[in-house]
């Protein structure tokens, strides 16, 4: 069905601008129609079909699930609301706060808040339509890994002992409540409500995110449209394709002063692994870009010491690391199309 | 006069919010006492998680999103 947005781009690109097919930016321009065009039919399809779905879904909800749950489902759980949760990035203080001072451990809710930026329903759509169901469950698989495992390791080096002084002390408020036992939480009842207020909700969903990133889809596609016709073939194969141990890190490293969300990186990705770049170092580039991004780390300090926000830091660039070094040597067998 | 309060840590939407409030206090002829909180120690006794939110005289009447133009106009009828 998705061969309609192809057939376009040969048509607007070759026919009626009249490029040549095989030149460089004949190849880039086609590039581009296709996947602007495919990317925003798919988005504006699915994030308004998703939020109907969700439309009663909150975060008072989400927590009182959590709380429920014994803690080593808690990671499990958290990094999967941190994945489906309509969330903005400038609600994660009060999210933190509001968890936290629930008794919530620290490592529950940091594995809701490193999924949530690596995981959510754009990233996914584009994957899937760019780069294949397999590759995208994989992506999935991994990102809510490195959500899981970094709160693990935070909590088992009690990364709580190092939050700011006011919001340790609720923690440790709710921990001694005893009105705080799991099996008295009542998870709320969803709020009922009719199919025009789910429509409501989707429509003004889908204006606030497609009007968010539209301009970072198409700097992301004109970025990797740039990649696909400009870059020569076999260039990475040739520099870093063999899969040198420090291509990992080195990736890493580029990812983290560039701050972006998953919209934008996903088709230079598609761009990357087609010209060569190992699977796993480009994951592990993808991630970093969109998980570890500054504007979030200053948002954290309001909650955090330096101390404890150093250490999330390593415990994130260790795990990308992990990620890029465990991805390339499995991807011979996993992702035989690549 | 009524005392409202934005709870947010200063993201755009909380400055929307602030304004939307003042606009529509204008429009109702109305004075207001619009106040920005950002502190997280504050928005955590509000026991508010998602931003922005409203509070009028300490009691919080909305959150999660830009409040609409009928329903904070609702807020002086009371």
């Amino acid at each position: 069905m998705l061969d309609i947005f192809t057939e376009l781009a040969s048509w607007l690109a070759y026919e009626l601008l009249g490029l040549d097919p095989a030149s460089k930016l004949g190849t880039s321009i086609h590039f581009f129609i296709e996947d602007t065009t495919k990317i925003l039919f798919l988005l504006v399809v699915m994030i308004y079909v998703i939020a109907l779905l969700r439309a009663s879904m909150n975060l008072e909800r989400v927590r009182s699930y959590i709380q429920q749950k014994h803690r080593l489902v808690g990671y499990f759980f958290g990094s999967g609301f941190g994945a489906i949760t309509p969330f903005c990035s400038c609600s994660s203080i009060p999210l933190f706060l509001g968890f936290t001072s629930a008794g919530i451990p620290l490592g529950i809710t940091m594995a809701f808040l490193f999924t949530s930026p690596i995981i959510n329903e754009v990233a996914v759509i584009m994957l899937w339509s760019l780069l294949g169901w397999e590759f995208t469950l994989a992506y999935i698989v991994i990102g809510m890994a490195v959500g899981i495992l970094g709160g693990m390791i935070l909590d088992a080096l009690k990364g709580e002992r190092w939050l700011k002084d006011f919001a340790a002390k609720a923690y440790q408020r709710a921990a001694l409540e005893p009105q705080n036992h799991k099996h008295d939480i009542e998870v709320p009842e969803a709020p009922k409500m009719t199919m025009a207020e789910r429509h409501q909700f989707a429509k003004d969903e889908l204006n606030e995110i497609v009007g968010r990133i539209w301009k970072w889809v198409l700097i992301g596609v004109g970025l990797g449209a740039a990649l696909h016709g400009f870059m020569p073939d076999g260039w990475f194969a040739e520099n870093l394709g063999s899969g040198q141990w420090w291509s990992v890190p080195a990736a890493v490293f580029a990812g983290l002063p560039l701050y972006s969300n998953a919209t934008a990186v996903i088709p230079v990705m598609e761009s990357l692994i087609i010209k060569g770049l190992p699977v796993g170092t480009t994951m592990a580039f993808c991630m970093s870009t969109v998980a570890a991004s500054f504007p979030e780390f200053i948002m954290l300090k309001q909650v955090m010491t330096f101390r404890l926000l150093g250490l999330v830091f390593i415990i994130l660039l260790a795990n990308f690391m992990m990620v890029g070094w465990l991805v390339n040597a499995i991807s011979p067998w996993l992702f035989s199309g690549f | 006069m009524k005392h409202f309060e934005v709870l947010g840590t200063g993201c755009k939407k909380c400055v929307n919010t602030a304004e939307s409030i003042e606009r529509v206090a204008e429009e109702l002829g109305q004075t207001v006492n619009v106040e920005k909180v950002t502190d997280p120690a504050k928005i955590m006794e509000y026991q508010v998680m998602s931003t922005p939110a409203v509070a009028i005289d300490g009691k919080v009447v909305h959150s999660g999103s830009i409040p609409e133009h009928g329903k904070i106009a609702g807020w002086f009828e009371s």
